[in-house]
């Protein structure tokens, strides 16, 4: 089954070229440490996934790019089209000439019904093109008008068109030192949009991806393209095939569906957060042996301390012991903070993934009480590596890992807000004061929820 | 892609107008090596056949035949038009593109705006209308013009006042140049605050310029230029001042050095609309972020760097310098101190070979220098264009919404009152039909307001943080 991804906006369209490009470079890699049969039974599966076949041969990305200006579009087409090993279909985009100047009312009011027949039109044509949808995946940052605003819009579009579809959404965090001064609104008035319509909100934080680049990566000077490219590593080692239940003898035909079943038990709770481990510059990759007892040792303490990458970990925090109250939540001493989750899904690349132990994340303590820990803990595996990476461990987590940030960037909203500073901005293009309460209102009520469990 | 027209109304306006054209064909012929006519050129020029003479039709892909100006030069004397039209960059104008008269506005508001703005009015409509025919997308109007004067100041905002009945859709960025107290213009501060009341009624973002900043700007180029420390080691065309490789060749005049550095605002402000980068911030972003409320929307600029030394290797020691000088008060183009009044809002538009992850250390480095609003603590927008300007490896544009802009409008204020208690030449705009006391009173009116806002900000500045309270959910 098939995956129509949607980018939206500068950054969505930025990050989704690098993630067509990682998903190609893995297929095509020689590194895979499995055999012949294997390989080519996770290229075919990863072909069919995200890409159709063309007569010139050259594979054709499952995608729509919308933008409502044509600089990066041109780029990212030319970009593929250059790369010789896949490329866009360059009727699949979409784009204007005058951007949405950061406006979310001016993406989602303006833009998105001006031009939703449009875009519709073309999800339309790359959704029949897949013999079997799984889903979409739309791609798209918070902080600014198009990626934001008409993102929003789209999904619910989306919603409309398909409604037995799965919808996941990669939303882009942004630097919580600004990139857009009015981001914060932005950022409230799509998370609280996308809840309604989308199935699962998978978070990438910029803050987080550049320590990764600046403390694993060892790179100098980070550009955006280095960023980008790290997030597509994340998203590829969680997207390639993989087998997603013990002795399946195919890989996943569903790989949206099983990950919604998995991860996203309950409407309310949608927020998913991706760790990956290891994660190094290409260089240090030839020097560098991992077990897995260690990846996994790191990979739960990650989770159990809300750390976001393997270096700087906590390990003093530590899973409240069984009969024991938990402490409370509001604790000052933040540093014990223990993560709570909902649902957990692992998954393993590489060398050697039929012997790991991963009892460690079956600890009932890890977990809210509402599910049985056997169903709230999931294992996709391949024995296939990935990206040169022998092997690749990750996780992706329904749990307070967002917990802190949405609470933040809530704050900074509501500061603004109370101020009435640059509401004009928003009610010249329709959002009122009532629409940005209900936001408001809506994320209160999901940060409360993450808050008490 | 967008396009923009430029307003160039008035001596000073024309002036500084006929400097941006100039250093633009320069940016352009620098990047665009092939002589396509492409997405970035066609911004700010059409490309117009005019082989069979006349008024050719507009090209829009392939070779450039002949590159002409989205622009109206406007003035009531034809002097410097007529200048212009003499000079090297003739072609680059329409002779539709004018609208000129003969005898000035003798440095009266009133003539520029009430007597003139009437009589052209719909001479006015109609040539902004083909321009705008021009235009696939038109996103802006840049309106340039000095303040203290009668045409540039009158009738260039009565101009702004056709754009927002015609063009309300289209934003208007005006670029104001301010008189200095020393002025030889008497009237000034009459003209100065009657236009004000307009900027603040009918502008979307206003960048104000004061001639004793540019001056000493050109100074400072000057002397580090010819002091001998650096002398031949700078790279001559990156001067902020300077006109080196571009069309006009004979000697410059007094204020091309400074006309120059306004120039190069417009041309930075408007790259990342034009050029390619890896975070685009466009001309609809800028005014998106930077005014939290509609009146407040004066943006103190500041430039940096001043010169390139010939260096190729630039240490990032150099590349955080040009950032911590964009701060000080030296490179502001008005007399102001940002760094010690309150800032509202914070843009920096980067261009050349700069990555986020400079921008990030550098923002993390001034911020605590800096105080920003209580509601607007991380008010940062960001930019990043990959060309950088002509001459340079990297520059920087900083756009701020800073209460430092309030001392230049309490000084107008101040000289504005001087002459009106004694009723000194108010007869002179009085006897113009249209003209009434009541205009006097309302621009001063509205200048105080506007004053007693930016005070009621600086109130807060210092002052400790109650942030309002949340939400509280039922569960």
């Amino acid at each position: 089954m098939s995956i129509v991804t949607v980018q939206l906006g500068q950054c969505g369209n930025q990050i989704g070229y690098e993630v067509f490009n990682a998903i190609c470079s893995d297929f095509h890699s020689t590194h895979g440490l499995c055999s012949k049969k294997e390989n080519e039974s996770y290229q075919e599966a990863c072909k069919e996934r995200f890409f159709s076949e063309e007569k010139t041969g050259v594979p054709v990305a499952r995608a729509v790019l919308v933008d409502m200006e044509p600089k990066v579009i041109s780029q990212t087409l030319s970009m593929a089209a250059r790369s010789g090993h896949w490329k866009y279909d360059h009727q699949s985009h979409f784009c204007q000439k005058q951007g949405s100047g950061n406006n979310w009312a001016n993406g989602y009011s303006v833009h998105g019904p001006r031009y939703r027949e449009v875009i519709m039109n073309l999800v339309q044509k790359e959704a029949e093109k897949c013999d079997r949808l799984s889903g979409f995946f739309t791609v798209m940052s918070m902080a600014g008008g198009t990626g934001s605003g008409m993102g929003a819009f789209v999904t619910q579009c989306l919603r409309d068109a398909f409604p037995t579809s799965f919808i996941l959404n990669q939303v882009i965090w942004p630097y919580g030192t600004g990139e857009v001064i009015v981001q914060n609104y932005n950022s409230v008035l799509t998370l609280s949009h996308l809840y309604q319509s989308s199935d699962a909100l998978l978070v990438h934080e910029n803050d987080a991806i550049h320590k990764i680049c600046a403390q694993l990566m060892n790179i100098k000077k980070i550009s955006f393209r280095d960023v980008n490219q790290v997030i597509a590593h994340q998203l590829g080692s969680v997207f390639q095939p993989t087998y997603s239940s013990e002795g399946a003898s195919q890989y996943s035909k569903s790989p949206l569906g099983d990950l919604m079943e998995s991860l996203v038990p309950h409407p309310e709770f949608k927020m998913l957060g991706l760790r990956n481990i290891p994660q190094m510059s290409e260089n240090s990759l030839a020097y560098s042996t991992f077990t897995w007892p260690g990846l996994i040792k790191h990979l739960r303490q990650m989770l159990i301390a809300n750390a976001k990458m393997e270096e700087g970990i906590d390990w003093q925090v530590r899973p409240p012991l069984p009969g024991h109250p938990v402490p409370p939540k509001a604790s000052p001493n933040k540093a014990l903070h223990f993560n709570t989750s909902i649902a957990n899904l692992v998954v393993l690349r590489g060398k050697d993934v039929q012997s790991v132990d991963l009892g460690g994340f079956r600890d009932p303590a890890l977990y809210t009480s509402w599910l049985n820990p056997q169903e709230a803990f999931n294992i996709w595996k391949t024995p296939r590596a990935f990206n040169k990476y022998e092997k690749s461990a990750s996780l992706v987590s329904n749990s307070q890992f967002l917990l802190k940030l949405m609470d933040n960037i809530v704050g900074k909203a509501w500061n603004m807000f109370a101020s009435k500073a640059y509401v004009h901005q928003y009610t010249k293009f329709g959002i009122e004061e009532e629409d940005f309460l209900d936001c408001f209102t809506t994320l209160e009520q999901v940060i409360s929820s993450y808050a008490s469990l | 892609m967008t396009q923009s027209v430029v307003l160039q109304v008035g001596q000073c306006g024309n002036q500084i107008g006929c400097r941006f054209w100039d250093l633009a064909l320069r940016e352009h012929a620098a990047v665009n090596k092939k002589g396509i006519y492409d997405e970035a050129l066609s911004s700010f020029f059409r490309n117009v056949d005019t082989r069979n003479g006349g008024d050719g039709a507009d090209i829009h892909k392939g070779k450039i035949f002949s590159l002409k100006a989205r622009a109206l030069l406007i003035d009531m004397e034809e002097g410097v038009v007529n200048e212009i039209l003499q000079g090297p960059l003739r072609d680059v104008f329409d002779s539709k593109q004018l609208i000129t008269d003969v005898s000035g506005s003798g440095n009266n508001w009133a003539v520029g705006h009430k007597l003139y703005g009437c009589q052209y009015r719909e001479h006015i409509v109609e040539k902004l209308r083909r321009t705008a025919e021009h235009c696939d997308c038109l996103q802006c109007f840049f309106v340039i013009h000095s303040m203290g004067g009668g045409t540039g100041s009158g009738l260039g905002t009565f101009v702004l006042n056709v754009l927002e009945d015609e063009f309300p859709e289209v934003y208007r960025f005006v670029t104001s140049v301010y008189p200095s107290g020393e002025d030889d213009v008497i009237t000034s501060p009459y003209n100065s605050v009657l236009a004000m009341k307009e900027l603040n009624e009918h502008a979307d973002c206003v960048l104000p310029i004061e001639n004793e900043s540019l001056f000493s700007i050109v100074s400072k180029i000057h002397q580090m230029t010819n002091s001998g420390k650096l002398g031949s080691t700078v790279k001559q065309n990156s001067l902020l001042t300077s006109s080196a490789g571009s069309i006009k060749t004979e000697q410059e005049k007094p204020f091309d050095a400074m006309n120059n550095i306004v120039a190069n605002l417009l041309l930075n402000l408007t790259s990342s609309a034009r050029f390619e980068g890896s975070l685009n911030m466009d001309l609809n972003e800028i005014s998106m972020n930077l005014v939290p409320f509609p009146r407040l929307h004066y943006l103190v600029s500041s430039l940096t760097p001043l010169y390139t030394l010939a260096d190729v290797n630039v240490p990032s020691r150099r590349l955080d310098q040009m950032f911590s000088d964009a701060f000080s008060k030296d490179h502001q183009l008005i007399q102001a101190d940002p760094k010690h009044s309150l800032y509202l809002a914070c843009a920096l538009l980067v261009r050349g070979n700069v990555q986020v992850s400079d921008l990030r250390r550098n923002i993390e480095r001034l911020k605590p220098s800096l105080h920003f609003v209580s509601w607007n603590q991380e008010g940062w927008k960001t930019g990043l264009c990959s060309v950088p300007p002509v001459g340079h490896s990297h520059s920087l544009l900083a756009l701020a919404n800073n209460t430092c802009v309030k001392p230049t409008f309490t000084e107008l204020k101040d000289r504005f009152m001087k002459l009106y208690k004694k009723k000194a030449h108010l007869h002179h705009y009085l006897h113009i039909d249209g003209m009434e006391q009541s205009c006097f009173s309302e621009a001063i009116s509205s200048l105080s307001d506007l004053i007693e806002e930016y005070n009621q900000l600086d109130a807060t500045k210092g002052a400790p943080r109650t942030d309002p309270s949340r939400l509280k959910i039922a569960m």
